[in-house]
């Protein structure tokens, strides 16, 4: 056998060469790409943090973090390390083994995610044929986390934050799967991979901008950020389900929330913003990377400015706009999707090719469709605002009326 | 005999889990300890469909079964007296339960196991069927008005009724 080159890119041949069995070698590389793959998210949660403070200082009118390193772009190691040396706090009467299994799930929850997320052509952790779903089911696993985690504090706090999570994250699960059907029907698979392939002509925001608006929307609440904070409001229940965890074990809870944040927005660029397209990726795949980085950060910048202005919704008003709006609007736009793309398909419109012009006839009847759906949202919006205030008006009349009687008397 | 390999390693690992998980969950004393035991319990299964190369079915017994887990636990917490260290006993039938269970399991092992191993196990290693389906297949088949179209609307209707059961349940009559 003729001896191959034993270096970092022959990695299964040296391995094999050395003497290990071609299977246990094969399955350490794997084991060694899931570790590189979930080190990733690691790493960026530290410069997520910094990107946070700094947009949310700017937004208030201040500097943000600017001590530690240049532009302070040190400042969360400093804040990892500190968190490192806090005393590990474990109440009495905790449940431990699951209070100390709860931040685990919630990192891992998360990193799971970024398995089947292409970042180029040719990186991509697992191109598993349910891609889609994949992430929705192991995005559902948050819910089991928050829950234990808010139970076993064994503080009355952390249950209420936990209740609050339950109806708020099994409710905005709802419109985010229908809102990731319409990509599913448009690209006809559910594979991660091929649904930016398909994109290659058109990006899904322009054939489906209902369905991407309502997927950010249901995001940002399923990750739990403002306005949709309510599992951790500190106005009104201090901490919510994390307040009894203390050093590191916090921190993996509060990293686990970043990078969900972050990882939300680079699905809504991977699904809808044509993932790693660019000019010259398919010559230079590694270009992906850089590509699939931008759209996300434009993407997670929007979410970091209503993060900082938009105050808190209250819990019936966050109910009201799942289920009134968010809900019937995804239906609607499920069901008007899938008329149309049958409609296409009758008249032979479909996209060909990968190019601009083929994908154009399918793109403007879909967007007429959304433009259709928009229409109506906004005339249901204003005949709301419309009864709203003529009620408003009755009332104000009503008080006014009893004014002058108790005058009269 | 099995062979030993990758598929077989976790093969086992998932039965663990599998049989493990559903013993813990009918013998421990803590309602919390349970529900975590049935994720586990769960989870092996969904491992077994994994192996099954139905990677669809896996992702839906996640999705719909452990992400159902969080509500078991409200549930869990709101009608139930203590959630730890139970004592009472809340069923008197739990012998007539548990012969219906394991008469129901004898029943699957015969019906299900028997015709696919064989008698004597003369079947086993033996490929059931040649015909290898796929996802886009188990679509199909559930909207087909030859296959399955008619069980599956008629399971939506079941859940449609049942949601709407709840919403007059739960509603508030003074309005």
């Amino acid at each position: 056998m003729e001896q191959a080159v034993c270096d970092i890119n022959h990695l299964a041949e040296c391995l094999v060469q050395s003497g290990v069995n071609r299977d246990l070698a094969n399955l350490l590389l794997s084991l060694g790409g899931a570790v590189l793959v979930a080190t990733v998210p690691l790493v960026t949660v530290l410069f997520l943090i910094l990107t946070e403070r700094k947009v949310a200082a700017r937004v208030q009118d201040r500097l943000g973090p600017n001590r530690v390193g240049p532009f302070g772009l040190l400042q969360s190691v400093a804040d990892a390390v500190k968190m490192l040396t806090k005393e590990d706090i474990t109440p009495n009467g905790a449940d431990k083994f699951i209070y100390n299994l709860a931040p685990i799930i919630s990192f891992a929850s998360v990193i799971l995610i970024w398995a089947v997320i292409p970042f180029t052509p040719l990186h991509i952790g697992a191109d598993l044929s349910i891609g889609i779903l994949y992430f929705v089911a192991v995005a559902s696993i948050g819910t089991v986390k928050i829950m234990i985690a808010g139970w076993s504090s064994n503080n009355k706090y952390a249950l209420l934050g936990a209740f609050r999570t339950i109806a708020q994250l099994l409710s905005y699960e709802v419109p985010m799967v229908l809102a990731l059907l319409v990509p599913v029907m448009i690209a006809g698979t559910m594979s991660m991979q091929e649904m930016v392939q398909v994109q290659g002509g058109m990006w899904f925001l322009f054939m489906a901008p209902v369905a991407a608006v309502m997927f950010f929307i249901a995001n940002l609440a399923e990750t739990g950020r403002a306005p949709f904070d309510l599992l951790e409001a500190e106005s009104e229940i201090i901490a919510g389900y994390n307040i009894e965890y203390s050093g590191f074990k916090w921190g993996m809870f509060m990293a686990g929330e970043f990078i969900h944040a972050f990882t939300a927005c680079l699905l809504a660029a991977v699904i809808f913003l044509g993932g790693w397209w660019g000019p010259g990726v398919e010559q230079v795949p590694v270009l992906g990377f850089l590509y699939l980085g931008l759209k996300t950060a434009v993407v997670y910048l929007l979410a970091l400015v209503i993060r900082s202005t938009v105050p808190r919704v209250r819990i019936d008003q966050l109910m009201t706009l799942n289920w009134k709006w968010l809900v019937p609007i995804s239906v609607g736009n499920v069901m008007i999707t899938a008329f149309l793309l049958q409609v296409v398909k009758l008249l032979g419109l479909q996209p060909q090719s990968g190019d601009l012009l083929a994908a154009l006839p399918q793109t403007i009847i879909l967007l007429l469709g959304n433009l259709v759906l928009v229409a109506i949202v906004v005339q249901a919006l204003r005949n709301q605002g419309r009864a709203q205030r003529l009620a408003d008006e009755a009332a104000k009349h009503d008080d006014e009326q009893t004014a002058i009687v108790a005058v009269g008397d | 005999m099995l062979e030993f390999n990758a598929s077989t390693v976790a093969f086992v690992v998932f039965s663990l889990f599998s049989l493990g998980g559903a013993l813990g969950v009918v013998t421990t004393r803590n309602l919390v300890h349970a529900t975590l035991y049935l994720i586990l319990s769960l989870f092996g299964a969904a491992g077994f469909f994994v192996l099954l190369s139905a990677p669809f079915i896996a992702a839906v017994q996640v999705l719909v079964y452990i992400g159902a887990i969080a509500i078991l636990i409200v549930f869990a917490v709101m009608l139930t007296r203590s959630m730890t260290r139970l004592r009472e006993l809340y069923n008197r039938q739990w012998i007539l339960s548990g012969v219906v269970a394991g008469a129901l399991f004898i029943l699957l092992m015969v019906g299900v196991i028997l015709p696919v191993w064989g008698v004597n196990g003369s079947q086993v290693g033996r490929p059931i069927s040649d015909v290898v389906l796929g996802t886009v297949d188990l679509g199909v088949a559930l909207v087909d008005k030859e296959q399955y179209v008619l069980p599956f609307e008629v399971a939506s209707l079941l859940l449609t009724a049942a949601m709407i059961g709840a919403i007059v349940i739960a509603r508030d009559d003074r309005e």
